[in-house]
């Protein structure tokens, strides 16, 4: 058995001696034709191929899995870092989304489904998704509200778009990036077995963002019981993938500073849910005598979900 | 060994059809039917030629440009497996879709109710932007379509959205209660998987198969992005 897999492995190093342009790392699926795809691209003459026969060689010298988590050594201003960055295939960002919608008590979502290949696909149109989902969803459910009153003209709001992209990638991004700082700067003084890269950080928080496209969608609906109902359903999900994907980064520190970590991302969190209803989605007026006899009301109402 | 040969072999003879399948930058597979202008213009290298196009009339060099423009356009309405979207990409048509859909979104400024409505520079920027973004994923997956190329398809592919635009701005002369709301979903969901399929047709052929979910998601979601601002476009009275 150990020879075979010894020969399969002296197989597959040779296979990539021959064509040098090869870097899958060792967990991963390759892709179907990597090199003819790779040639295509020198051929089509893209900007950034210049001194890439180095690089290539770096990469794949520290991919073929003997250095785990080292994958990317492109030097990051060339095209080929950032492809790095986007090696998944469908089927795993469908895991991943699935994994971070359904919490499993044990299963570390660093460990079990990024394994040193986070990808910055899933953040970025998760969060692009979860944008125009709040932008839609707000506008439906204020055009909603205000349905049958004769003197309201429903006028779609473009800012909204502006204010959630503002939000939501500023939570996506920054927030990762102050917590990989502070993960950074405590694991200096106590050294945990498990530490995280920034962009593995970045990947939980963008995936775990993905079980709130339903929830805002459900916002339509002009209940509030049903608002609060999924927004504490979707919280309680993503909270605890997020609790248990940064438990064993800290639980080796102080229990004093492991509580304050823990209930910082919980709280972040749950302000990032309720801004959002908060300020895309207003409350829905029960009393249709009080709409019929101030109009102006309900128009000053949707006018006070614009920005001033 | 003979795998590895073969494999060598095979990528070998793609970078020779790359090398000579003359300036153009992608790849053609056998079984897509090629069509086009075959005559390159010459330039103006040999300005004493008979083909040189700077001694033509004004109206033949507008006439071919137009024609081009034209025949992409029926590519997309009837779209098939071609590559003449992909081979002659040129930029014309999109700005021409871009500048007209702009114009008919955008919210007027003499109206001040009419505020929330986009003007034309964001209508423009979401599409040229949108496209950008588009593009650079699907390089960054591992695609083999070139910047241009894409934008060109994208572009071009936003035909059907423009014309629900102008079907919806008809249907509003009418009226806007709950029947032209209905009339309008219709036109406008129609359009926008007609859109959604014939991009996928042109763009599908240059990616990884196992990602190709992964490109085709971005242009549906640029597509209903369009297709939900001329939705709820409000007339002016």
């Amino acid at each position: 058995m150990a020879n075979t897999d010894f020969h399969l492995q002296f197989q597959e190093f040779e296979d990539e001696q021959g064509f040098t342009e090869h870097n899958q790392g060792a967990t991963t699926v390759t892709i179907d034709d990597p090199i003819k795809s790779r040639k295509q691209r020198k051929a089509t003459g893209t900007a950034f191929e210049e001194d890439d026969n180095d690089d290539k060689t770096e990469i794949f010298i520290s991919s073929k899995g003997l250095l785990s988590g080292q994958r990317k050594s492109a030097p990051f201003w060339t095209f080929e870092y950032y492809q790095t960055l986007f090696d998944v295939d469908s089927h795993q960002v469908k895991n991943r989304i699935i994994g971070s919608i359904l919490p499993w008590p044990g299963k570390n979502f660093v460990e079990v489904y990024l394994r040193s290949n986070p990808d910055l696909y899933g953040p970025f149109w998760i969060c692009a998704t979860l944008v125009f989902a709040i932008a839609v969803s707000g506008n439906i459910s204020s055009f909603l509200v205000n349905q049958g009153q004769p003197e309201f003209r429903y006028v779609p709001d473009f800012s909204k778009v502006t204010m959630a992209a503002t939000a939501i990638y500023s939570y996506a991004w920054l927030v990762p990036l102050a917590l990989w700082g502070f993960l950074t700067w405590r694991n200096r003084k106590i050294t945990s077995l498990v530490s995280y890269s920034f962009l593995q950080i970045v990947c939980v928080y963008g995936y775990s963002l993905s079980i709130y496209i339903p929830a805002v969608i459900l916002w339509i609906i002009p209940s509030e019981g049903l608002r609060w109902c999924s927004i504490v359903v979707a919280l309680c999900l993503s909270g605890s993938v997020l609790v248990m994907t940064f438990w064993p980064a800290i639980r080796d520190d102080k229990p004093r500073i492991t509580i304050v970590i823990i209930s910082t991302i919980v709280i972040l969190h749950v302000l990032l849910a309720v801004g959002c209803k908060a300020c895309f989605f207003s409350t829905y007026e029960m009393d249709p005598s009080k709409d019929h006899n101030e109009p102006s009301a309900a128009t000053n109402t949707s006018s006070s979900t614009k920005p001033k | 060994m003979v795998v590895c040969q073969l494999k060598r072999t095979f990528a070998t003879m793609n970078v020779f059809n790359y090398f000579f399948a003359g300036l153009s930058d992608i790849s053609i597979s056998e079984d897509i039917p090629v069509e086009g202008d075959i005559s390159m213009p010459v330039g103006s290298q040999n300005a004493d030629n008979d083909f040189s196009t700077l001694d033509e009339p004004v109206k033949d060099t507008i006439l071919r440009d137009l024609r081009a423009v034209g025949q992409k356009f029926v590519h997309v309405m009837y779209p098939k497996k071609s590559s003449a979207l992909l081979r002659d990409w040129d930029l014309w048509g999109p700005l021409l879709l871009c500048v007209t859909l702009a114009l008919m979104l955008q919210g007027g400024s003499v109206d001040s109710e009419e505020d929330g409505r986009p003007q034309f520079a964001e209508v423009f920027v979401i599409i040229w932007f949108g496209s950008v973004i588009i593009t650079l994923n699907s390089k960054l997956l591992g695609g083999t379509i070139s910047f241009f190329q894409s934008l060109c398809v994208l572009g071009y592919c936003i035909l059907p959205l423009t014309v629900a635009m102008i079907v919806c701005r008809i249907v509003l002369l009418g009226g806007s209660g709950l029947v032209s709301f209905v009339v309008r979903l219709i036109v406008v969901t129609a359009s926008f998987s007609w859109s959604t399929f014939a991009s996928t047709a042109f763009l599908a052929d240059s990616q990884p198969p196992n990602r190709k979910a992964l490109v085709v998601y971005p242009v549906f979601l640029f597509y209903f992005v369009i297709g939900w601002m001329i939705l709820t476009f409000s007339p002016s009275h």
